[in-house]
């Protein structure tokens, strides 16, 4: 009876941990979002918060696409090719890198990128003092730190995601015309013609979304990081692995959102 | 033991603390400090590691919030205050970090002059200029202000967020360990800066610190926290020579007497 009680009680206790976690990861985004439309504010720190995200992303996030745009053409190729349907390659990659893949994979490359890069930088300031330093000069360190990189993570995530649907198509018209025999013009028709506009727009929703979830949790990680190196090193690790898992769990629900009737 | 506050008709001190407790999980760290500060006084807390000194002024600073007490500067509640209020203040107030805490992000200069950007009374154009004057009242040339924080050393460090603290012409300066990690020369220079800047502002300083000959060159009057306690206040001068067995056992650092570490043998 002991054992089962006490089973139950490490149950109680996850949970409760979970919720009073969830609960002040929400109060720290909405305590974020309010510093945006609050002056000051700081548009040099979300530029360089956006030139981080945005640009220095590109190859990672471009080479990720790019490949999985090749592998989508050549496994669709070989399965569809069982009951005569290669002609639908196209579609199919086109329509899982917009409305899927590639906010996905963006989000989760970004997330390992930038999620851990905001988890260091804010947690070596937190265990250096430097943000106790921020409020005895009279600013705001949700509004200086947090606030512009939330801003910049759902603005740059969804321009990286246009570029990964770009690429990723290309990658796959790449292996349907050199590989699979498929007409370049031909391939990128039935690629056009099968897309609408909402497949595109969920993605970039989700992207933004994303975005912002991967800059929340690197920034929340880092502010609330303890104990020094090792401190930071564990925000960073919770910062990466939370985002991940948040991402893909996000991208069910904005799913059933958009596409479910 | 009694602390020694001077008679309420002494004037309002600028800052006042009465009953200050904190405690974190089971650890008491304040347990009931009272502590008068006079307006252009330097004050030096002294104190062990674990003594609660820090935690002292970082709840004078609102980055701690206590869980009973008062704190009042120039007679005015700061605990009672909205944020903006405690903005307000935060601007009459500079501090230096032990470690300096400099932002590594930023260029010396900007370190400097981060005060003044954020609440936009200077340019950027206008703030490097500024940052060399500045620099140079702590000693350093201008052109340190191009480098960046990890390029400097400790004792070059602590000299920018002396520079840092100062630049706005601050009436209450907060100096955390101000020698800790510097050599002696190092640290009289230091200290000797403190001393020239507080002097020419004509602020109110207080200090902690265990480092006596850095407390008798910066203090005016010290105050010794033991256990979450003030135990004792008077002139700095005397340190050493008080006649309190507790402050003058710290004073010299001997291992005997009514201060017992608490090593395990």
């Amino acid at each position: 009876m002991q054992y089962l009680l006490n089973f139950l009680a490490a149950i109680g206790r996850s949970v409760l941990g979970l919720c009073r976690g969830a609960g002040a990861i929400a109060l720290f985004a909405v305590e974020g979002v309010s510093h945006l439309v609050r002056p000051p504010f700081y548009p040099r720190l979300i530029g360089r918060a956006f030139v981080e995200i945005a640009y220095f992303s590109l190859p990672v996030v471009s080479l990720t696409a790019v490949f999985t745009g090749m592998v989508l053409a050549l496994q669709s190729y070989s399965g569809f090719s069982r009951f005569g349907a290669e002609s639908a390659v196209a579609n199919v990659v086109v329509l899982s890198i917009t409305r899927e893949l590639g906010p996905v994979l963006a989000g989760l490359m970004v997330a390992g990128r930038i999620g851990a890069s905001f988890a260091a930088e804010i947690g070596t300031m937190r265990v250096t003092d430097q943000i106790d330093a921020l409020t005895t000069l009279s600013t705001n360190p949700m509004k200086y730190l947090v606030a512009p990189r939330l801003l910049a993570g759902a603005l740059a995530m969804p321009l990286l995601v246009v570029v990964a649907d770009i690429l990723g198509v290309m990658g796959g018209w790449l292996i349907g015309t050199a590989k699979l025999g498929f007409g370049s013009a031909s391939y990128l028709n039935s690629t056009l013609n099968f897309l609408e506009p909402m497949d595109v727009i969920s993605g970039l929703v989700k992207a933004a979304v994303f975005g912002f979830l991967v800059a929340l949790m690197g920034s929340y990680h880092g502010y609330n990081s303890k104990g020094g190196a090792q401190g930071v090193g564990a925000a960073t690790t919770a910062a990466v692995v939370s985002s991940s898992i948040l991402i893909l769990a996000l991208d069910y629900v904005l799913t059933e959102m958009f596409f479910s009737r | 033991m009694s602390s020694t506050l001077p008679p309420a008709s002494a004037g309002t001190p600028k800052i006042r603390l009465r009953g200050l407790k904190k405690t974190f999980g089971t650890k008491k760290v304040l347990d009931g400090v009272d502590l008068d500060v006079q307006a252009g006084q330097g004050m030096v807390i002294l104190g062990g590691s674990g003594s609660g000194k820090s935690v002292t002024i970082k709840s004078i600073l609102g980055l701690i919030q206590p869980d009973a007490g008062t704190i009042e500067i120039d007679g005015r509640d700061v605990l009672s205050m909205n944020r903006r209020e405690r903005e307000a203040l935060n601007d009459r107030i500079g501090m230096l970090f032990q470690n300096a805490a400099l932002f590594d992000s930023l260029p010396v200069w900007e370190n400097v002059c981060f005060k003044l950007l954020a609440q936009k009374r200077i340019t950027r154009a206008k703030a490097r200029d500024k940052a060399g004057e500045i620099l140079n009242q702590v000693g350093l040339d201008g052109s340190v202000g191009d480098l960046s924080p990890s390029e400097l050393s400790g004792g070059m460090q602590k000299r920018v967020g002396l520079a840092r603290a100062i630049a706005t012409q601050p009436d209450i300066i907060f100096f955390d360990e101000p020698t800790t990690g510097l050599d002696p020369i190092m640290g009289a220079v230091i200290d000797g800066l403190i001393v020239d800047c507080v002097k020419k502002l004509g602020a109110t300083a207080v200090s902690i610190t265990h480092d006596m000959a850095s407390a008798r060159r910066i203090g005016d009057t010290a105050a010794m926290i033991h256990k979450g306690r003030i135990v004792w206040t008077g002139p700095a001068a005397t340190l050493g020579d008080t006649g309190n067995a507790m402050v003058d056992q710290f004073a010299r650092g001997e291992r005997e007497g009514p201060i017992s570490m608490e090593l395990r043998k």
